[in-house]
């Protein structure tokens, strides 16, 4: 049973390092130039993460949620480039790389129902498409390096506008030594219908991925955008700290869809957050199964009257995982909306927490926000906490919060069990049906993908 | 043949059952009845094999199979089926996919899922848009026990323990689930059937083969429906019933 998980992980895979350029162990100022040399970045950029550098080493690490304590900045590689061009067919990249998203299976997926893909391996994006008829309407999808080379008014305008790199450490280390992730476009009026997705994949040993995604939906735009990670298993630490903004303007809507399988190496500390304009609406859907330390916080900034914003968090902490996820929805316009609805799920050990702000601003008048978080504990060994703050200064406010933790409900199990079904697919069942209310909201293959992924998870029995 | 020899059953450390003995035959109807607390809804569970039950001594035999140490899912696949007195509502797991995991579960594949279905509910008289609402959640009293018999009807086991399934509804639906029931009996000869209740009335669409009557965790007394008159006439409060046991013969 020790080692049923890394069993159990499909992606745990991995292939020997052949960089096209990596840059020597550890973080210091050299590194942060490195980076930026190597990109050939404006002299702003280079400034930027300087002073992003700076204030890296004076924020101490958050004294809430998880212990980082075990993680070792400098016991890790901040830059590798896997491949020293960007493809655009999958049978142009090495071998090895096509064959890792292809165990994945992104190219198929891409072919059934995606409207456009960019693939990150380690520190590059190295594969991209999008749809024609998508860039003859004035998409843009592009890596967030060809966004700054191609797009340097808007990246200018939009980047770290959202997010500070002064907001938390992990951001600021994100500003400093950002590598690959997406930069979009959605023009006026324009609707994505299909989704685009993003997938990131880090390959090798003590690796620091930080990919920096910058998505603007321009007015009465909509776009669907997932994203998927997987790692291969490795006993020392790697680390995953990216930053996502998000600009929604007015009448927009952005659903940003995540399937967090990490390996249980990984640490994940992410910093994402929406601006959302008047009548536009943000939906965060957060799926957390992987990583060995996840802090996550989708926000939603609702900046305009009628604004909404929608947080569906779901966790899923086994064995040596402490999943630390949530959501923040700040009211800083009247007749603004937000709802928070977060199931998390322990077993074998494994830690959740629920973590939450609502907070309404003083002039921010007949606000609306409802919170559900409910905790469901598998076994003794395993644990879970709530942790919402709320925060409500402004007139006429309804805000509902609801929490609940508990077991497995011994007379389901028996209800199920006495139809034939085996305990373990019974406790499968109601886990599913449990976290159902979210997986639902995922595109379908993305939540049979998620079906599938709790089900091998729930392996190994209940009491494991 | 299911067989129930000298079964003591504790819960919570309490002796409930003592010593209850019965066997149903292949396509028999038994009709079980007590007053509340007797122990009938105690030995529904204890064929099943509910955890919170713990047997203390005695056997259960299915086609001579014990049953005892077997889990609950084994016994359902050994052909048994309790149609549940209070069924529980499981939230985000929809009917459909429930009925057909359990179907592949005790049939080994899905084969003819889909048109067993459209009889089964063609037979309860229930509408198809049932199979998208989660199971048993936000249904009525009715749809509850019609849904357990819907399952009967679909997962077709050898034997069938109805707890109370003809209770809490109002003469619409207690006519809906019996003539379901007495019309799965007929397509099913071979289904033997222990239906625990406390309404003579289900007899106008059920006809019984044995009736046994349940007081204190024993069967004190059995015979054919005639009885079921005799209960209705006289009751089975406390005092009453203590006549019945006196005057009656004991069983097993």
């Amino acid at each position: 049973m020790e080692n049923f998980k890394a069993d159990n992980y499909k992606y745990g895979f991995s292939y020997p390092e052949k960089p096209a350029y990596k840059l020597e162990k550890g973080l210091n100022e050299d590194t942060v130039k490195g980076i930026s040399r190597i990109k050939n970045e404006p002299l702003w950029m280079l400034s930027y993460r300087l002073r992003a550098y700076k204030t890296f080493l004076s924020k101490k690490l958050p004294l809430w949620g998880a212990d980082l304590s075990g993680l070792n900045f400098n016991d890790l590689y901040y830059y590798l480039k896997p491949y020293q061009s960007n493809a655009d067919t999958w049978e142009s990249l090495p071998k090895d790389i096509k064959e890792t998203y292809d165990r994945i299976g992104i190219p198929d997926a891409e072919q059934r129902y995606l409207a456009g893909v960019k693939a990150q391996y380690d520190s590059e994006i190295v594969y991209g498409s999008l749809l024609a008829e998508l860039k003859k309407k004035g998409v843009i999808f592009l890596s967030m390096e060809e966004g700054l080379r191609k797009h340097p008014k808007i990246v200018r305008e939009y980047f770290g506008k959202a997010i500070p790199a002064s907001d938390n450490k992990f951001s600021a280390l994100n500003s400093a030594v950002w590598s690959g992730g997406s930069f979009i476009y959605i023009p006026k009026n324009v609707k994505v219908e299909l989704p685009l997705q993003a997938y990131f994949r880090i390959n090798a040993k003590k690796m620091g991925q930080f990919e920096r995604t910058l998505i603007i939906a321009d007015e009465g735009s909509f776009v669907s955008y997932i994203e998927g990670c997987t790692a291969p298993i490795y006993s020392q630490d790697s680390l995953h700290a990216a930053v996502v903004e998000i600009f929604v303007k007015k009448n927009a809507r952005v659903r940003y869809s995540t399937v967090q399988n990490w390996s249980r190496n990984v640490y994940n500390l992410v910093t994402k957050r929406a601006f959302v304009y008047e009548d536009a609406v943000m939906e965060w859907v957060d799926g957390n199964l992987g990583s060995k330390i996840t802090m996550k916080y989708p926000s939603v900034y609702l900046m305009e009257k009628g604004a909404r914003g929608v947080i569906l968090s779901m966790a899923l902490a086994g064995k040596n995982q402490f999943l630390d996820a949530g959501g923040k929805a700040v009211h800083l316009a009247e007749n603004t909306s937000s709802q928070i609805i977060s199931k998390s799920i322990s077993k074998n050990g494994g830690g959740s927490n629920y973590r939450g702000l609502v907070k309404v601003c003083a002039n921010a008048k007949n606000c609306k926000s409802s919170v559900v978080c409910d905790g469901l504990i598998l076994d003794k060994k395993s644990y879970t906490n709530t942790f919402p703050v709320m925060d409500v200064a402004g007139k006429n406010a309804q805000v509902a919060h609801e929490a609940s933790v508990g077991r497995v409900d011994e007379e389901q199990l028996f209800y199920l069990t006495s139809r034939g079904i085996s305990e373990q697919e019974a406790v499968n069942m109601l886990v599913n049906g449990f976290i159902e209310p979210i997986a639902k909201e995922f595109p379908m293959e993305y939540a049979l993908e998620l079906n599938s992924l709790i089900a091998l998870e729930m392996e190994g029995g209940v009491n494991a | 043949m299911l067989e129930v020899k000298n079964l003591k059953v504790n819960r919570g450390g309490t002796n409930i059952l003592k010593a209850v003995s019965l066997s149903i035959k292949e396509g028999e109807t038994h009709i079980l009845m007590g007053p509340n607390g007797s122990g009938k809804s105690t030995l529904a569970n204890a064929l099943l094999g509910n955890p919170l039950y713990t047997v203390a001594g005695g056997k259960i035999l299915l086609d001579k199979m014990p049953l005892v140490k077997l889990s609950p899912d084994k016994r359902a696949k050994l052909g048994l089926f309790l149609a549940f007195q209070y069924p529980v509502e499981v939230e985000g797991v929809s009917m459909r996919s429930f009925l057909r995991t359990v179907y592949i579960e005790l049939k080994k594949s899905g084969e003819n899922f889909n048109k067993n279905l459209v009889e089964s509910l063609k037979l309860l008289n229930i509408n198809e848009n049932f199979m998208g609402r989660a199971l048993n959640f936000g249904f009525s009293g009715g749809e509850k026990k019609k849904s357990e018999i819907l399952q009967l009807a679909l997962f077709s086991p050898k034997y069938a323990i109805l707890d109370e399934t003809d209770s809490g509804l109002d003469v619409a639906s207690l006519r809906t689930v019996a003539e379901g029931i007495s019309a799965l009996k007929k397509t099913n000869p071979k289904l033997g059937i222990l239906m625990i209740t406390h309404n003579p009335r289900i007899l106008k669409y059920l006809n019984a083969d044995v009736v046994h009557i349940m007081f204190q965790g024993k069967i004190i007394k059995s015979g054919n429906a005639a009885l079921v008159k005799e209960v209705e006439e006289k009751g089975y409060g406390d005092t009453k019933s203590k006549l019945i046991m006196m005057n009656s013969e004991r069983i097993g």
